[in-house]
């Protein structure tokens, strides 16, 4: 799991150390577009802009799409991961607790069956 | 995933579950190995709740617990934190003695959720259905965003903080 998550940090962090790819994550998150659409809004060739996106697909922070001879862009499965990874912490969190619940339920069916055992006495 | 591995290092324990049932509820489910008048009065008796909710994975120490466990009545919970201690306060809207408790949770002012919590016995044993459902989904992605692990307090270790700071540098 933390080998897991260290990929992809690292790939997480390299994607977003330009500042031109961070303008894409940007832009993406209020819309998505297409790399032509992209390649203009930064000023850069078409080439130059695929890279990029290229880099951000790999981390999973972009997915794109081709229909037709558009190829459309937009943020990525990333979003549904920090999701899974958000609700595994918090079930890790309750099965903690329930475990701490489980030992003080057990003190208490202990202290009952003693308490049974006097009153029998 | 981690349930798997988790029932390899314990065969014996009970399983956690955790899921988001719906665009604004979490569901999270645990079969207690007791019956359910003995895991009610776990519960609801300020005492033992203070043994149980705030287990040391957690990393955060209790400095108060106060409730007044009956419908309508409040509750209030008081962790160390810095640079203040954080409270986290609600109403109790239901307590049905050994089978259903709803509480809700007031610190993060409208957004917050309502949890809910059944106790089911079956052969001894109690099954816990705790629902957590928020007013709208934005506020379930919010508080999934803020990096709370819901249900009082977050538990952050180095990678997850930094992978928050990636996300919020994503998001910014």
């Amino acid at each position: 799991m933390v080998q897991f998550t260290r990929t992809r940090l690292d790939a997480s962090f390299s994607a977003i150390s330009d500042a031109t790819r961070r303008g894409v994550l940007e832009h993406l998150g209020r819309a998505d577009a297409s790399i032509t659409d992209l390649a203009d809004k930064f000023h850069m060739t078409l080439t130059g802009m695929k890279k990029h996106v290229g880099v951000l697909e790999q981390a999973g922070l972009v997915t794109t799409e081709k229909v037709g001879r558009v190829r459309t862009c937009k943020l990525g499965p990333r979003r549904l991961e920090e999701e899974m990874a958000w609700i595994e912490r918090y079930r890790q969190l309750w099965d903690a607790r329930f475990d701490e619940l489980e030992k003080v339920v057990e003190q208490l069916k202990r202290k009952e069956q003693v308490d049974g055992r006097k009153q029998r006495e | 995933m981690d349930a798997s591995r988790e029932s390899e290092a314990n065969p014996m324990k009970n399983p956690t579950t955790a899921e988001r049932k719906s665009e604004r509820e979490l569901v999270i489910t645990r079969t207690i190995n007791g019956p359910a008048r003995i895991v009610f009065e776990a519960w609801t008796k300020p005492e033992l709740f203070k043994q149980w909710w705030v287990p040391k994975s957690m990393g955060l120490s209790l400095l108060s617990y106060d409730a007044d466990v009956r419908t309508g009545g409040s509750y209030r919970l008081v962790f160390a934190g810095a640079p203040e201690p954080m409270a986290f306060y609600g109403k109790y809207i239901e307590v049905t003695p050994h089978s259903r408790l709803a509480w809700t949770n007031e610190e993060g002012g409208d957004g917050g959720p309502v949890t809910t919590v059944t106790f089911e016995e079956r052969g001894g044993k109690t099954l816990l259905v705790l629902s957590e459902l928020y007013p709208s989904k934005e506020a379930l992605d919010d508080a999934m965003a803020s990096g709370a692990s819901g249900a009082h307090g977050g538990m952050s270790e180095t990678f997850e903080q930094l992978e928050e700071l990636v996300v919020s540098l994503v998001a910014s």
